[in-house]
């Protein structure tokens, strides 16, 4: 019995020495990045081409998304102003909820899915087939050529996408309860306009977006970096990517919002 | 794919993301109803603010004319300090009458100037003498039902 303590306590520790040692690892590789990233700036047909992949292919889904959960938030808030009366606070409420929470945080983590994935397959596929390793060969640096450009396009694409899903959002809010239900067009606009404010709701909400493309891109293309190079391995990086970077984006929004709006009305 | 169609998309892309943050600010926001570059700063001092936040809008005649910027508490004359920051084009007399007003039944509070008859008008660092504290609730109910008590004495 007490060997069998004994093993689990162990366990735990090579469980812990190992979680700690890949975090070292993933900042090291960090770092690595951004000190390689000097060539995609010089050559940004790089960073264009996956601009393209991570961002324009992402639109479709980003749009979609956006005008829908703008559709629910106005026609769930508008039933419940309602009963007291304050419909035409439905615009504060959509745009509120929009630009400082759902659309910063719903956006990363479809765009975690979308874009992130589809990075770590394709780096992970890159070095199970030794593509890398050939780049490594001709003295082309697999980091600075393949990893930098796809990770400053996610940062890039990540604040972008962001605004245009609260847009959106708010466009979706917009259809259902002003031309559907009949909510004053003119209390939609000015109620929100009244409260959301530039610096503590936008910006911040623009500041979140930005953090949340360094790190979905980040473990991204750590991830598929790093993966086994077999099948089954960058299927596991894969799904390591969505994972996460989901819970990633969550915690870090729940500290972003603590900073950010703590003592904010 | 060709690269010039890639090039294409991509500007649409980003053309897009920059016209969404521009609607954000300016349509969402309230980036053009209040520029702070131009203002000065005025305070004054009320015996009671009630729920009066930062930020709160400063009214005049139902208009904003400025912001609340600063609440503090003064334990010379134990009363709250608030600063308000205006917008440099509506000047006001020296005499202009402060008061915490609610916006609807339950909506925010914020401060409602009436301007006065005075010459001089306020400059920046400024002190508004007359102020008006905002109702609360219960010392409203308890004046009403001390004169009830009041009246029913008289019989």
């Amino acid at each position: 019995m007490p060997k069998r303590i004994v093993s689990n306590i162990r366990n735990i520790g090579h469980r812990t020495i190992e979680s700690v040692w890949r975090l070292g690892i993933a900042s090291r590789f960090f770092l690595l990045v951004l000190l390689k990233s000097g060539t995609s700036f010089r050559r940004f047909n790089l960073v264009i081409r996956e601009l393209y992949f991570t961002g324009v292919l992402s639109l479709i889904i980003i749009v979609v998304s956006g005008l829908f959960v703008g559709m629910v938030l106005g026609l769930q808030g508008y039933e419940t102003l309602q009963k007291y009366g304050s419909e035409s606070a439905v615009g504060t409420l959509v745009a509120l909820s929009l630009v400082r929470e759902l659309g910063p945080v719903v956006a990363a983590l479809l765009f975690a899915s979308r874009a992130g994935s589809a990075i770590t397959a394709e780096i992970g596929l890159m070095k199970a087939t030794e593509q890398l390793a050939a780049m490594g060969m001709m003295a082309v640096d697999p980091v600075a050529r393949v990893v930098a450009p796809r990770f400053w396009a996610g940062v890039i694409s990540m604040p972008l996408l962001a605004a245009i899903f609260s847009v959106m959002g708010v466009y979706g809010g917009y259809l259902v309860t002003v031309v559907f239900i009949g909510v004053d067009e003119g209390s939609y606009w000015s109620q929100m306009q009244s409260a959301v404010d530039f610096r503590i709701d936008i910006l911040n909400g623009f500041i979140k977006s930005c953090f949340f493309g360094v790190a979905v891109t980040a473990i991204a293309v750590f991830e598929g970096y790093d993966a086994p190079p077999t099948a089954e391995g960058v299927s596991g990086a894969t799904t390591r990517t969505v994972v996460t970077s989901s819970l990633v984006i969550l915690g870090l929004d729940f500290i972003l919002t603590a900073f950010m709006f703590r003592g904010v009305s | 794919m060709q690269r010039t169609t890639m090039d294409l998309w991509v500007g649409l892309f980003v053309v897009m993301g920059v016209v969404a943050l521009m609607i954000l600010s300016l349509k969402v926001g309230n980036l053009n109803v209040y520029n702070p570059s131009h203002s000065y700063t005025i305070s004054g001092n009320f015996e009671n603010i009630g729920g009066l936040k930062v930020r709160a809008p400063v009214k005049s005649a139902g208009v904003v004319v400025g912001r609340v910027t600063d609440i503090q508490f003064s334990t010379q004359t134990y009363d709250a300090v608030v600063t308000m920051d205006m917008d440099s084009r509506f000047q006001f007399p020296k005499d202009t009458f402060a008061s915490i007003l609610t916006s609807g039944l339950l909506g925010e509070q914020y401060i409602g100037l009436a301007a006065g008859g005075d010459e001089v008008m306020l400059k920046e660092g400024d002190k508004i003498m007359k102020t008006n504290s905002a109702m609360v609730l219960e010392e409203l109910i308890g004046r009403f039902l001390f004169n009830k008590a009041a009246d029913d004495d008289s019989f």
